[in-house]
């Protein structure tokens, strides 16, 4: 990786797993932030879970609008306001057992009190039969605000993130 | 019942801490979760419903009988 990624931090969930991934107090002196997140949602409510992301604590301001592919059909997809914040799919309890999904999400000028922030997210659900997902997600953050926190849940109530799924957070300079 | 919990991670001090959540935020969470399997009924419901159509429409276009506007719109891109 190059030498401009620093890792901020990385966390893994323990035994019974974890409702969510929360990032606080993100340090302003990077330029962008990467968060590399492999998970797998305790829900087996269809066949993969949707992935919410909450920004300084909230899911308001937040539009997405993704183009996905499963293993039968392609398409596009823009939530309702009142579930907007879905970023992207994750693997569930009613896939292969111990398949993780993989998720990449970058946000561009984290820091800035200037402008709205750009997150892109590129995530794909994991197992060995019909049913995953692919996804590239567009989004907007649509506040001038400084990010100082990012997080990551389950978005069907009572999931969690079962043992052994992590997420790291990078910090990116553009120099 | 073990309650819920979720990871916070400081990222100024690396102190890494297991809270649980609080009644407002499984309330939440299950909100959304309303609200999510609401919106996938219904766009599962309108995917089978243009997919119905289109049988339709193919099948009286075979056998050569007036199409409904609904029907049609299926073919016309």
């Amino acid at each position: 990786m190059a030498n401009t990624h620093t890792l901020i931090y990385s966390s893994t969930a323990g035994s019974g797993g974890t409702s969510s991934f929360d990032f606080t107090s993100i340090p302003s002196t990077y330029t962008d932030l990467l968060l590399k997140i492999s998970i797998r949602s305790s829900s087996s409510v269809g066949t993969y879970d949707p992935v919410k992301i909450k920004i300084n604590g909230s899911a308001t301001n937040i539009t997405v609008r993704d183009i996905y592919a499963t293993g039968s059909s392609v398409g596009s997809e823009a939530p309702g306001s009142t579930d907007a914040n879905i970023i992207s799919y994750s693997s569930n309890s009613a896939n292969t057992s111990n398949a993780f999904g993989s998720l990449e999400i970058y946000i561009s000028n984290y820091a800035s009190t200037s402008y709205a922030k750009s997150i892109s997210a590129d995530g794909v659900s994991e197992t060995n039969g019909a049913g995953a997902i692919l996804t590239l997600t567009s989004s907007l953050w649509n506040s001038t605000s400084a990010i100082n926190a990012v997080n990551i849940g389950p978005y069907l109530g009572g999931s969690t993130w079962a043992q052994y799924s992590t997420a790291s957070l990078y910090g990116i300079k553009n120099s | 019942m073990t309650r819920p919990t979720r990871i916070e991670i400081n990222c100024t001090t690396g102190v890494e801490s297991i809270i649980e959540l609080t009644d407002a935020e499984i309330a939440q969470m299950e909100t959304e979760r309303i609200v999510y399997e609401a919106r996938r009924a219904e766009e599962t419901a309108a995917a089978e419903a243009l997919a119905a159509l289109k049988t339709s429409a193919k099948a009286k276009l075979v056998a050569g009988t007036p199409l409904t506007e609904a029907e049609a719109a299926t073919l016309v891109i």
